[in-house]
């Protein structure tokens, strides 16, 4: 995947870069808006990560740019600024996703895996399969082999996350963010405890498990272990 | 019932007062002339009849019961303005143009006023006069008097039309009352109506000014340029909290990325992954406390106030409720949530699902296994109250007060996890939407209620009010 940087912290920029290098993508660098701008309109990005406080100019102004000449690049914006309704501004002038500083490397990789999916949809779906685990979009049924799961409305959505994003792994902050739509720490990890009750409504009493644990990142739903 | 506003306005009431004042002042202006000017009259009429009553005296000496018959006599010419009736002692008439003792309670040598009937071409009416009995030497009695008739009708006439003509000056002063008054309302109503919006978070918005130089233009004028320095002053204190809180950020984002960097090194079954991991998790322990003390000076700074917009109440109770019960049922307490109506704040809706979260998180932690959790919506004159009861551990009264503070933890929750910034957040939510925050003792337990204002008179957005009213539809159906 091809990945545009726009940050003027040089060490931040320099540990985005490596890391992102890392997990296996091509990077490209800009210090600057203008830079940004231009390099974003000049080559094809999967996706661009754009700082909100930029020389020059402002990340916001490069993406309202950006969308002006048509392009649809997704972005994610970073931002260290307090956040109360710098979020909206962020997704108002065409941002696709938000983080606010600092960040965690899994979470800033989740997002991305999941903002390069959105770009490239497969054919409206209205199933989803995870090896024996489907899930009937039209019908709002899940079934697993040929065991009927009973699922909460709530369930469902989180299931229905995760299984669009199968062999991904999502955050707890994702999950908050998408299936319950709250952008704030909930202090006790009210996420796991959904999880679990997920879990072991698709996962006990089978053979091979589907959700699975990612160490100091998330969750992953996906067909081997 | 109230008043209608027109009458409960201080410009009604203004006009209101002054007309009952003038109404007064001109009554008493009325009666006065006319009291000094009937105390003239009666004056020269008691004169007059004072002078005829001492020369029929004279007469009398000089010539005796006779000649004071023939004087009067030839004085009483019928239909004339001088009335004369001469008795002996049994009131039995001897001269005089009266044709009797007239019926009037009689004072000696004191003027009185009585009724007589007089008699014109055959047709008798009532008349008015003033005079004064006299008694001779000898027993007769003499009562001199003058038909005032004319006058009196006058002054009854005056008298009647009175009343009449305060009630009608009552009523008009009523009339000018209220357009006066619509008319300042109107003017005041838009100055109102500014202040609400600019409340409600649009600090843009300047009070009209009519160019006319009168002294709602002064204060209009004076508003806006208040106004201006309130927003001045929102603008650098924005300015502040973003550079601090970029300040603060970008070192802790170059750590939080090392640390990153490091882990991705280790293997993940190495003792230095561990110890490292658990670094990560304090740096994030650290970001949260940060990030949370940031909200909390926005939220009272009043910041946050330009994403104010209608909210139901209802939504993000269940919303919350929805996403917490799940961990109240597994520390083994009963979640309950009290059915209601639609609830509408005006409200920004992150930071109530927020404060609301803080506030359940809390009741789940400190009660214990076996316990209940209870949240509920009532709508209370005061306001729209949410409340968050438990039956755990409770606060001590004494310490109700001090939790509020930033950073403060009781002995009891010193070993659980959190950044004891939890209320404090609830208590700037609370400030930021012109709630109260109340903790009461729930018996045991804490029952903790936020009270919001009413969402009344504010304009909804047209985009949110047409989703609450599809929302509601869906309820419905």
């Amino acid at each position: 995947m091809r990945i545009l940087v726009v940050e003027d912290d040089l060490e931040a920029q320099r540990y985005l870069v490596n890391g992102l290098k890392e997990a296996g993508h091509v990077v490209d660098d800009a210090e600057d808006g203008e830079i940004g701008l231009s390099l974003s309109l000049s080559r094809p990005y999967d996706v661009a990560i754009v700082d909100r406080m930029l020389p020059k100019m402002d990340g916001l102004k490069l993406v309202e740019e950006l969308r002006q000449h048509g392009n649809v690049t997704p972005v994610l914006f970073l931002s260290a600024l307090s956040e109360v309704d710098d979020r909206v501004k962020g997704l108002k002038a065409g941002g696709d996703d938000y983080l606010t500083k600092p960040y965690a490397f899994v979470e800033l990789l989740a997002r991305l895996d999941a903002l390069m999916r959105r770009r490239h949809p497969a054919a409206v779906k209205t199933r989803l399969q995870v090896g024996d685990l489907d899930l009937d979009l039209l019908t709002r049924t899940a079934k697993r082999g040929d065991v009927s799961i009973d699922l909460q409305p709530r369930e469902f959505r989180l299931l229905e996350y995760l299984m669009r994003h199968a062999n991904q792994v999502v955050t707890r902050t994702m999950l908050l963010e998408s299936v319950w739509e709250y952008h704030f720490d909930p202090q006790t990890n009210v996420i796991d405890v959904h999880i679990s009750r997920l879990r072991a409504k698709i996962d006990k009493g089978f053979e091979t498990p589907l959700l699975h644990t990612v160490r100091g990142a998330g969750y992953m739903i996906r067909a081997r272990a | 019932m109230r008043a209608p506003r027109l009458f409960r306005s201080i410009a009604f009431r203004i006009v209101f007062i002054y007309i009952a004042i003038f109404a007064v002042s001109a009554a008493s202006l009325v009666w006065f002339t006319y009291w000094n000017t009937k105390r003239e009259l009666d004056a020269q009429t008691d004169q007059t009849i004072d002078a005829e009553i001492v020369g029929l005296s004279e007469q009398y000496q000089r010539l005796g019961i006779g000649g004071l018959d023939d004087v009067i006599m030839s004085r009483s010419v019928r239909g004339s303005q001088g009335l004369y009736l001469l008795t002996d002692m049994q009131h039995h008439p001897i001269a005089g143009n009266l044709d009797g003792w007239p019926a009037m309670i009689y004072r000696p040598n004191s003027f009185i006023e009585f009724n007589y009937e007089r008699r014109v071409g055959g047709v008798s009416t009532l008349r008015r006069a003033r005079g004064r009995v006299f008694t001779l030497t000898g027993g007769f009695q003499l009562l001199v008097a003058r038909d005032i008739h004319e006058r009196h009708e006058t002054v009854r006439l005056f008298s009647t039309t009175l009343p009449w003509s305060l009630m009608l000056m009552l009523f008009l002063g009523v009339i000018g009352g209220a357009f006066m008054s619509r008319n300042l309302l109107t003017r005041l109503d838009s100055i109102n109506q500014t202040s609400r919006d600019i409340m409600a978070g649009d600090l843009s918005r300047r009070v009209p000014v009519r160019g006319s130089g009168d002294e709602f233009d002064v204060l209009a004028t004076n508003l806006n340029r208040m106004l201006e320095r309130i927003e001045r002053l929102m603008r650098g204190m924005r300015e502040v909290t973003d550079s601090v809180a970029h300040d603060l950020r970008s070192p802790l984002n170059r750590l939080r990325n090392r640390i990153d960097a490091a882990l991705r090194r280790l293997p993940t079954d190495s003792a230095e992954y561990d110890e490292i991991e658990s670094a990560a998790m304090e740096v994030d322990q650290l970001i949260a406390t940060f990030n949370a003390l940031l909200l909390i000076a926005e939220a009272e700074a009043g910041l946050a106030r330009e994403a104010m917009e209608r909210i139901d109440l209802r939504d993000v109770v269940e919303g919350i409720a929805e996403l917490y019960e799940p961990l109240a049922e597994e520390k083994g307490l009963s979640f309950e949530l009290a059915p209601s109506g639609a609830a509408a704040i005006a409200g920004n809706k992150r930071l109530v699902a927020q404060a609301l979260a803080n506030l359940v998180d809390n009741a789940i932690k400190y009660t214990p296994e076996g316990g209940k959790v209870r949240v509920s919506i009532d709508d209370t004159p005061s306001g729209v109250a949410l409340s968050v009861a438990d039956n755990g551990i409770g606060i001590p009264a004494d310490d109700r007060a001090r939790v509020l503070d930033r950073f403060v933890r009781l002995e009891a929750s010193r070993h659980s996890p959190g950044t004891g910034l939890g209320l404090s957040l609830v208590v700037a939510v609370a400030k930021l939407h012109d709630a109260r925050l109340d903790l009461a003792d729930n018996m045991p337990g804490l029952k903790a209620t936020l009270v919001f204002p009413h969402d009344t008179k504010r304009q909804v957005p047209r985009g949110s009010g047409a989703a609450a009213d599809r929302s509601e539809m869906n309820r419905s159906i």
